[in-house]
């Protein structure tokens, strides 16, 4: 399945490689470069090339292509899957899949490379398995909220976090206060389905350690935008005029709130003045960055003022669209809540506890 | 040893000496040694000369482009020797070696790092084996450890060394420890030795029955390794694999089929027997078996069950089912598709029921919860094989998993999209309602939003067309212009695939041409090329448009473009032709290759059409081409003379050049690249490159019949004896063959299970066991048990078979199986089984339910009905069919819940509880126990009248069916369709209701209340309600009688579509200043002679259309407005008359396609 993998940065240096079959040299890797050079932006790079003896499958995470050679037909999700594994898995041991972190522990990384793959073959890819470790019985959940986006299609991306240190097999389940909120889910393995279809709790036995028990969405979004932006006809200037109002936020405050627009290439500067927060306006990125903070409900953010366009330069064809960031503390936007955990199977009584979450992932608005 | 006295000894080559110590500063840096930290003025002066410097000297020119360290790795390629190489820096390592031989662990373990970083960064330490095999019996384990992952890396290249450490791998897989067993095993095998290839095979035997399933595992995952270093070894193999594959553990299942896919996928008869177990292991074996498996099982079950569309797919072929990929090419075929249809259903009735081969849905079933999964490849592997197993009704439930598949990274998005976009050509009705999930995001890398816009494409159909044009239409803003270019094309494709869009496309497209950028400008025309050739003579505007933009493009495409098409419809622009043939030959020189051919092209077409006007001009750019330095241009111009010009040589050829150039071409077909992808399974890395890749196994046809499923039915193996506690838990749990209450046991299952591994043999293990070890054996332990319960229940089915088959003879197959099903049903009852009703009913929903539908909800609804019909006499029916009608009623009650008002009825009760078939039989029935029946309007005479049913063809029943244009009161967005019931026949009819309602998707109907009895001769009307979505596709459905089934459909004329509403004239100038553009749509006409006063032309309208006239002041105007009956978008109507019958039709409305129908509609009653 997988013969060989390279693990390659960002300016096209080969950092680590492993091969679970006979060795392949690293020209191999060249087809490769070669569409990377060929591609704008990493994330451009096609995930799977073919070359004339072999397939290269990559994926591009915190900087690093990891970059896999296949010989024979695979299920190309089965290796991208596998590939995202090991950068979870770098980054649980870790703390981060960087290049740095893998050249301070290049021998860790190709011990774990080593159990990871059995002759091209998953063979241990559970971060509790290749862990062997027990810590003193805590257990804290959080539940993180990712918000994604635009007006036209709003959705909700959740994730329920675990962290277990318990020891023996703890048999848990989860309930929720309202599970219909969730929409579609995806679990860990280690979740029952038939429970979760006939009950709607979470019963699992838990691995040890951190890993992500549950991926749900669901809809709507916590604040509302109104802006506008215009370039005139005539003469070499625009205007912009945004506000922010919170939506659905149950009372919680809606924290490091900012807005970020790539503006077209012909606006030169931006002449603003802003109610709450700050904003800067990269000349050559041509990013203009609000940092607003806590979002005020008393009195709405605003930023409005005029923007310079080169003169003669015609009136951009499109408008920018705005990117937000927002986090809330203590809330799950979906509204989900979690109602009671409880263990069975141990004779021991467990630490609990919840952590709610909201942060925007992609929320864009279009203009 | 100090770095000064290393540097005393030189090498010859002095690159080779900087590298070398370079490198081991390098290494000793990273390392931190405490051992051997090289002082600071050495490394400094050492690194004076960095890695730039030495990349001159290097020979291979490849892009790697790291460091010093690079060389090394590649001085083996360029020797080909492999160690001989490296003598001649015999000295490096010396500080590793001596580490090696030291006696402290403490430093072995330094060296061994160093060792292993040096392998990881791809430098060569190849030199050091022998230092390093010395230790593979070290006591150390984690010095063990890495010297195992040495040796496996180098053991190929120096092979008589490596035999060394064979022993200590043979004393290890004796070693009472399971994990030592099996690391032993696992290094032994993985080293490419070909001389150890009897001692692997040996090794492989005795693990593959080793007790600890997790030695088993190592010997299954060790089979492909020996069969790539010796395929002689193949049937030996082979053996080993059918042995694992009878393994019972999870943890053995996933690696087993791995081996097998590997080896022998073609030996499927190995599957057999195991088939039932691996269906039912599939949920609890690890994520990455899975894959493997559901894959190996989905070509499985194409060699062994019978196509489950079978006859649909009959149908398509029948009809040309790919070909009607838009609405106005099904309707035409409509009225012959369902003579199709039901010729071919009464025939295969009477050939043969499909009835789906229990294992078939056995492996549907077990798959089917996997869509959760959190692994893409899992849900991916289920979805494929949804889509390449499972009936047409069921495929829908994958879509919405795919769809989750697209939060997930952007790699994972390119391979589902690509996976979509082959799915929804076949089937685009599962995709539809997650329209809006492939909406491009402007931070999409471009290959994620040209792959997105394929899927939207292929979406398209003509009631979604005008979201997803406007959607376009904000595409083209985009600053990416590949992504841009790629929208138009998409547009294009849109406009040849949905009829009714092309003029307005088109439209679009022309707008686009004064756009500023270039290439958009191009791209546009090249496109509009396309278009145009479908109909020409309609166009002659536009093509004027477009040969003034030859004076301002200048992409050669797109100029190579507008001259063909001036030169292929030059009769349709006899003035501007010829110019434009005279500024090009004033350019020619100047052209690029593709231009100046088609310069050629076109006074080539204009000479034969138009010689009088362009006999020199061509003469003239015949002569500059002569001389051109292409000799393609040439050539062309040679021949092109030879043929035009008549001589007195010209050959008989010339008499028919006209023909030859002006010959019809046919329109070129806009397809999808996605086309036909699905002969390649669907997940695999062939379909995603589109060609095979090495090892694929091609996805088998379905069989003709169905070959004989008695071989995976499972004898009782000696070895299951069961214990009393068995005998309780079966009693307990009560499953069927393939029962899947894996998780309903919950707590009390696992409980057990821990106390069976306690006292089962895998204990005696040694103590080192590792908690994951121990863990997936209790896990396995708990399947194994099941798995024996399993082969009991399946035992005594068997028997029981066998006494029937003494009894009869050999019947059908499928018809024992269910019998002896039917029997266990009965054995369950007896035993008071609580705990599984709900998926008893998921499991039984193809039988027929004998006996448990007399529940209290049936009940009461039957008593709902009565009070409804209480006027009405009712005749005695046959309790058989009241049965089954009850059982899904009571269905329909359950399902109400969860039945939202959405437009959208197919996807929203994605409703785990009931199989999907039910579901869409659902969909008509879950309305109808509303309680408010619409009142019966007697037929106005206006009102034009549809046969639905002849006399002829519905044995003395016939139906008609008139849009009754009233309100339609359960539910606003439905049309009222009111039927006219007569018999004339002479026995009454009893029971007219109708079923089995086949929608397209979003579309909803509200049944007419049942006519219990029609006697002979009399007539009855009922009235109806679809939802039919503003779109102009048919409902299908069965008319049924109490002996008979028809199959109907109605469709809709557009005018049915809409309803009346009332404006003042401002309102309605107000709203029409709304809709301008691409929303308006104008067409002069000359009005039918008996049509040329106001009243007449108000009659007509509103005949052809359920619209209400608007007041207006001026006379020479009608004006007329409505409002779609599902989305209420306003439709308006304006017909201004001028003298002597010409007139101007306008109508404004959102819905393009439903203006661009209704223009028509109104036209031809005004006009005949």
């Amino acid at each position: 399945m997988i013969h060989s993998l390279f693990l390659i940065n960002h300016t096209g240096d080969i950092i680590l490689e492993k091969h679970w079959k006979s060795v392949i040299g690293r020209s191999v890797c060249d087809y490769f470069f070669e569409a990377k050079e060929k591609a704008v932006d990493p994330e451009d790079v096609p995930p799977v090339l073919q070359t004339p003896h072999h397939y290269l499958i990559s994926i591009y995470k915190g900087k690093l292509f990891f970059l896999s050679v296949i010989q024979t037909e695979v299920p190309p999700l089965f290796v991208i899957e596998f590939l995202h594994r090991v950068a979870d898995t770098i980054q649980d041991y870790f703390g981060e899949c960087s290049e740095g972190v893998i050249k301070d522990n290049v021998v860790t990384v190709y011990e774990l490379l080593e159990e990871m793959l059995d002759n091209g073959f998953p063979l241990a890819t559970e971060s509790n398995v290749l862990k062997e470790m027990i810590r003193p019985p805590t257990i804290l959940r959080s539940v993180v909220n990712t918000l994604t986006g635009t007006p036209v299609f709003a959705e909700i991306q959740g994730v329920i976090e675990a962290c277990v240190r318990l020891t023996g097999m703890p048999d848990l389940t989860l309930s929720f206060m309202n599970p219909r909120l969730l929409d579609d889910v995806s679990f860990h393995p280690c979740v029952r389905f038939k429970r979760w279809e006939s009950e709607h709790v979470l019963s699992f036995i838990p691995p040890d350690g951190n890993f992500t028990l549950m991926n749900y969405h669901s809809r709507g979004h916590p604040v509302y935008v109104k802006q506008s932006i215009s370039f005139f006809e005539t003469g070499p200037s625009g205007r912009l005029d945004i506000t922010i109002g919170p939506k659905q936020t149950m009372g919680k405050t809606v924290e490091s709130l900012k807005v970020t627009i790539h503006m077209p290439k012909t606006v030169l500067n931006a002449n603003l003045t802003a109610s709450q927060g700050n904003y800067t306006y990269d000349l050559a990125t041509k990013v203009l960055v609000w940092d607003i903070g806590k979002l005020n409900t008393q009195k709405l953010p605003n930023l409005r003022g005029s923007l310079s366009t080169q003169v003669g330069a015609p009136k951009p064809e499109d408008n920018p669209t705005l990117n937000i960031d927002l986090k809330i503390q203590q809330m799950a936007i979906s509204g989900l809540k979690v109602s009671r955990l409880d263990m069975y199977g141990e004779k021991y009584k467990p630490f609990k506890g919840v952590k709610y979450l909201t942060k925007a992932g992609k929320f864009q608005v279009r203009t | 040893m100090t770095t000064m006295q290393r540097l005393l000894q030189l090498p010859v080559n002095a690159v080779n000496i900087v590298k070398t110590v370079q490198s081991q500063v390098q290494g000793q840096e990273e390392d931190k040694s405490p051992v051997l930290t090289p002082d600071n003025a050495q490394h400094s002066w050492y690194s004076a000369l960095q890695p730039d410097e030495l990349r001159h000297l290097r020979s291979g020119g490849s892009g790697g482009g790291g460091g010093g360290g690079d060389h090394e790795e590649r001085a083996p390629l360029e020797d080909g020797s492999g160690g001989g190489s490296f003598q001649s820096q015999p000295l490096r390592h010396d500080d590793l070696k001596e580490m090696l031989d030291s006696n402290k662990d403490s430093l072995k373990l330094e060296a061994m790092k160093r060792i292993v970083a040096m392998i990881a960064r791809g430098k060569n330490a190849s030199d050091l084996f022998p230092a390093v095999v010395k230790n593979v019996a070290c006591k150390n384990i984690e010095v063990k450890k890495l010297v195992y992952v040495y040796l496996v890396r180098y053991a190929e290249e120096q092979q008589d060394l490596a035999l060394l450490s064979i022993s200590t791998f043979q004393r290890g897989l004796k070693d009472p420890n399971q994990l030592i067993r099996a690391s032993a095993l696992r290094v032994l095998s993985s080293i490419r030795v070909t001389i150890i290839v009897p001692i692997m095979m040996l090794a492989i035997k005795e693990a593959a029955s080793d007790m600890s399933p997790y030695v088993r595992k190592t010997a299954a995952h060790a089979i492909p390794k020996l069969y790539s270093l010796d395929p002689e070894q193949k049937d030996q193999l082979i053996e080993v694999i059918e042995k694992l594959l009878a393994d019972k553990t999870t943890l053995v299942a996933g690696s087993v089929v791995m081996a097998f896919e590997e080896v022998c996928p073609e030996r499927i008869d190995l599957i057999h027997k195991n088939y039932r177990k691996l269906c039912n292991l599939l949920i609890d074996v690890e994520e990455w078996g899975q894959v493997v498996i559901i894959n190996m099982l989905t070509r499985y079950a194409r060699t062994q069950f019978l196509n489950p569309n079978m006859n649909e797919s009959l149908l398509e072929e029948g009809s040309g089912g790919d070909k009607t990929f838009y609405g106005s090419d099904e309707d035409e075929d409509d009225d012959e598709e369902e003579k199709d249809k039901k010729e071919e259903a009464h025939a295969m009735a009477k050939r043969k029921p499909y009835v789906m081969d229990p294992d078939h849905r056995l492996l549907l079933r077990n798959t089917k919860p996997l869509l959760q999964s959190r692994n893409a490849a899992v849900v991916m592997a289920v979805a494929q094989l949804y889509f390449h197993l499972a009936p047409k009704a069921e495929v829908g439930v994958i879509a919405k998993a795919l769809v989750r598949l697209l939060r997930s990274h952007s790699e994972v998005q390119y391979v589902v999209l690509q996976n979509v976009a082959t799915m929804t050509i076949k089937r685009r009705g599962m995709f539809e309602p997650y329209l809006k999930s492939f909406y491009i995001r402007s931070t999409d890398p471009t290959q994620i939003k040209v792959l997105k816009l394929e899927v939207l494409t292929n979406l398209a159909n003509e009631t979604n067309i005008s979201t997803i044009l406007r959607e376009f239409q904000t595409y083209i803003k985009s600053m990416d212009k590949d992504f841009v270019a790629a929208t138009i094309q998409a547009i294009g494709r849109c406009a040849t695939n949905i009829g009714e869009v092309r003029d307005t496309c088109l439209n679009g497209l022309v707008q686009l041409l004064s756009n500023r950028d270039e290439l958009v400008v191009a791209e546009s025309v090249v496109v509009i090329k396309k278009l145009l050739q479908m109909q020409p003579e309609k166009h002659s505007d536009i093509i004027k448009h477009m040969a003034k933009l030859t004076d301002n493009i200048q992409v050669p495409m797109a100029r190579a473009s507008i001259l063909w098409l001036i030169g292929e419809y030059c009769e349709h622009v006899p003035k501007i032709a010829p110019d434009v043939l005279r500024k090009m030959a004033k350019s020619f020189t100047n052209e690029e290759d593709i231009v100046k051919l088609q310069i050629i092209n076109l006074a080539a077409k204009l000479y034969l059409t138009n010689s009088k006007q362009t006999k020199l001009l061509t003469q003239y750019v015949l002569n500059l081409a002569k001389y051109d330095q292409n000799y393609d241009i040439r050539d062309r111009a040679r021949f092109i003379r030879q043929l035009i010009v008549p001589t007195e040589k010209s050959g008989a050829l010339s008499k028919y050049a006209k023909k030859l150039f002006l010959a019809l071409k046919p329109a070129p077909v806009l397809e999808s690249p996605f086309k036909d992808r699905d002969h390649f399974q669907l997940g695999s890395l062939s379909h995603l490159l589109n060609a095979k890749a090495g090892g694929y196994q091609e996805l088998p046809d379905w069989p003709e019949a169905a070959p004989d499923p008695s071989v995976r039915n499972v004898e009782v193996p000696e070895w299951t004896k069961c214990s009393s506690r068995e005998k309780r838990k079966e009693k307990k749990v009560e499953k069927p063959f393939y029962s899947d209450s894996e998780g309903e046991s919950g707590p009390t299952e696992s409980a057990d299970s821990e106390s069976d591994s306690a006292s089962g043999s895998e204990s005696g293990s040694g103590s080192e066991e590792s908690g994951s070890g121990s863990e997936s054996e209790e896990s396995e332990e708990g399947s194994e048990s099941e798995e024996e319960e399993e082969e009991e229940d399946e035992d005594e089915k068997d028997k029981k078979k066998k006494k029937k088959q003494e009894l009869k003879k050999p019947v059908q197959e499928s018809e024992s199986e269910q019998s002896s099903e039917e029997e266990r049903k009965h054995q369950r009852k007896m035993k008071q089984c609580k705990s599984d009703t709900e998926s008893e009913s998921e499991e039984e929903d193809s039988e027929s339910e004998s006996s448990h539908s007399e529940s209290e909800d049936s009940e009461s609804e039957v008593e709902v009905k009565k009070k409804k019909k209480a006027a009405e006499s009712k005749p005695p029916s046959k309790p058989v069919k009241k049965e089954s009608k009850k059982e899904k009623k009571e269905m329909s009650l359950l399902d109400l819940d969860d039945f939202e008002p959405t437009p959208s009825p197919q996807v929203t009760p994605v409703n785990t509880f009931l199989s999907n078939s039910l579901v869409t039989d659902l969909e008509g029935l879950s309305l109808s126990d509303a309680v408010l029946s619409p009142a019966t309007i007697a037929p106005s005479s206006a009102l034009k009248s549809y046969e639905l049913l002849h006399r002829i063809t519905g044995e003395g029943l016939s139906v008609e069916y008139c849009f009754s244009r009233q309100p339609f009161s359960p539910d606003a967005n439905m049309v009222a369709v009111q039927m006219q019931f007569t018999n004339n026949a002479t026995s009454e009819t009893k029971n007219l209701h109708m079923e089995d309602v086949k929608l397209q998707s979003g579309m909803r109907v509200k049944e007419f209340p049942e006519i219990e009895l029609l006697p002979a001769g009399e007539t009855a009307t009922a009235v109806m309600g679809i939802d039919f979505c503003d779109s102009t596709q048919a409902a299908n459905f069965q008319l049924c009688t109490h002996t008979r089934k028809f199959f109907v459909s109605i469709q809709p004329p557009v005018g049915e579509l809409m309803r009346p509403v009332f404006l003042t004239e401002n309102e309605f100038k107000k709203e029409q200043g709304q809709l301008m553009g691409m929303n308006e749509i104008t067409e002069k006409l000359t009005l039918d002679v008996k049509c040329r006063n106001e009243h007449a032309i108000v009659q007509r309208v509103t005949t052809a259309a359920n619209l209400s006239r608007v007041p207006c002041g001026s006379d020479k105007e009608c004006r007329f407005a409505g409002r779609t009956v599902n989305s209420s978008s306003l439709v308006l109507v304006t017909v201004a008359t001028k003298e002597e019958g010409a007139a101007q039709l306008t109508v404004n409305c959102e819905k393009m396609v439903i203006g661009t129908m209704l223009v028509k509609d109104i036209l031809l009653a005004l006009t005949q």
